[in-house]
């Protein structure tokens, strides 16, 4: 999922100071999984920027809305229900979600709650951690399942630097070393000999470096 | 410049089932300061932030949970989740050049006893020293 959290308060006041009619509206989606901007995180931040609001002495009327996700057309339609009932968008969606209503609702003003951090995993309720960096040329065949690309500090391609100590990253101590767990995983899977084999280099074109992507299937295109 | 602040007490049902004896007379004869409202709630692990956040909304210039020690929650985790949710507002409250004290959470044992008063007490003084609310 899109991993994202809630900007500061204060940036987000900031945003909205002069907005007299708000609409915080959720996303459904994957930050409702990620406990960032869904219905219950834009019930509170709706709570939090009236109270804001008003104790800056701005005077403003704040809604709440969601939407099942913000990331497609036919759902940003729905934004319709609410005409005449706002002046300004506050997303709680991750920057997809933003960038959606922006493109399709041309005279909207949309600002973004969240920061969108990663793509990542709940392995532990309250915890998220990323595990793939979106790069357009998986490699996860090569390395027992485990990312290089997002999961070193470094994205290195050929093993860990000399910065690995016991296991643990020397860009962070508290982040396992993902060569090191790929090095331990092929061996439990009897197959570390393929990581004698030399990477070869990367051609990062697949990870945004030619600006933004898109993705046509012609058999789904109408 | 004194005043009389609204405060909004939510306790857990097992913590404060002994302060509604007699629809609270009790309580009255104890001391218990006239302008904070008790909700009960079933377990304070229940509340939610937005719950809190509501009380300020409404008016509220204090707002305080009661629930059960942390080691012997009826719910056995309950007033731990409830403490986590305080910090939550009390963070928010921060965010906002608020007082992060004008919400706090107790953990007092089950039944009437004097620290409920002194709880009440005490939550009294501290917002009545910081002023009425900024909302």
């Amino acid at each position: 999922m899109i991993v994202a959290e809630r900007k500061p308060l204060a940036e987000i006041l900031e945003m909205v100071k002069d907005c007299k009619k708000i609409l915080v509206l959720a996303c459904r989606g994957c930050v409702t999984v990620c406990s960032a901007g869904g219905e219950r995180e834009a019930e509170i931040l709706a709570s939090l920027v009236r109270l804001g609001l008003k104790k800056n002495g701005c005077r403003a009327e704040v809604i709440e809305g969601s939407l099942v996700r913000q990331c497609d057309k036919e759902y940003i339609d729905a934004i319709d229900e609410w005409q005449g009932q706002y002046d300004a968008i506050l997303s709680t969606a991750c920057g997809v979600g933003v960038n959606f209503i922006a493109n399709l609702r041309p005279t909207d003003n949309v600002y973004p709650a969240l920061n969108t951090t990663f793509f990542g995993g709940s392995a532990e309720q309250g915890v998220w951690s990323e595990q793939c960096a979106g790069c357009g040329n998986c490699v996860l065949h090569l390395t027992g399942g485990l990312c290089p690309v997002a999961r070193c500090a470094k994205s290195l391609m050929n093993g860990p630097c000399g910065g690995s100590v016991d296991g643990h990253c020397e860009i962070n101590p508290s982040v396992d070393c993902v060569w090191q767990m790929i090095y331990d995983r092929m061996g439990r899977l009897d197959r570390r000999q393929e990581l004698t084999a030399a990477a070869p280099i990367r051609d990062w074109s697949t990870a945004g470096h030619g600006g933004p992507r898109k993705r046509i299937r012609d058999d789904l295109t109408v | 410049m004194s005043f009389t602040p609204d405060i909004r007490l939510f306790s857990c049902h097992y913590t404060s089932q002994q302060s509604c004896v007699g629809e609270g007379r009790e309580l009255q004869e104890l001391g218990f300061p006239e302008n904070v409202r008790l909700s009960r709630v079933n377990c304070t692990g229940k509340l939610e932030e937005i719950t809190l956040l509501k009380a300020f909304e409404d008016g509220a210039d204090g707002v305080y949970v009661v629930g059960c020690p942390t080691d012997s929650c009826h719910n056995l985790q309950g007033s731990q989740r409830a403490a986590k949710r305080v910090e939550a507002v009390r963070q928010a409250l921060g965010e906002m050049d608020v007082e992060p004290d004008r919400i706090r959470m107790y953990h007092l044992p089950r039944g009437l006893h004097p620290e409920f008063i002194d709880a009440a007490r005490e939550m009294n003084q501290r917002i009545q020293e910081m002023g009425p609310s900024p909302f």
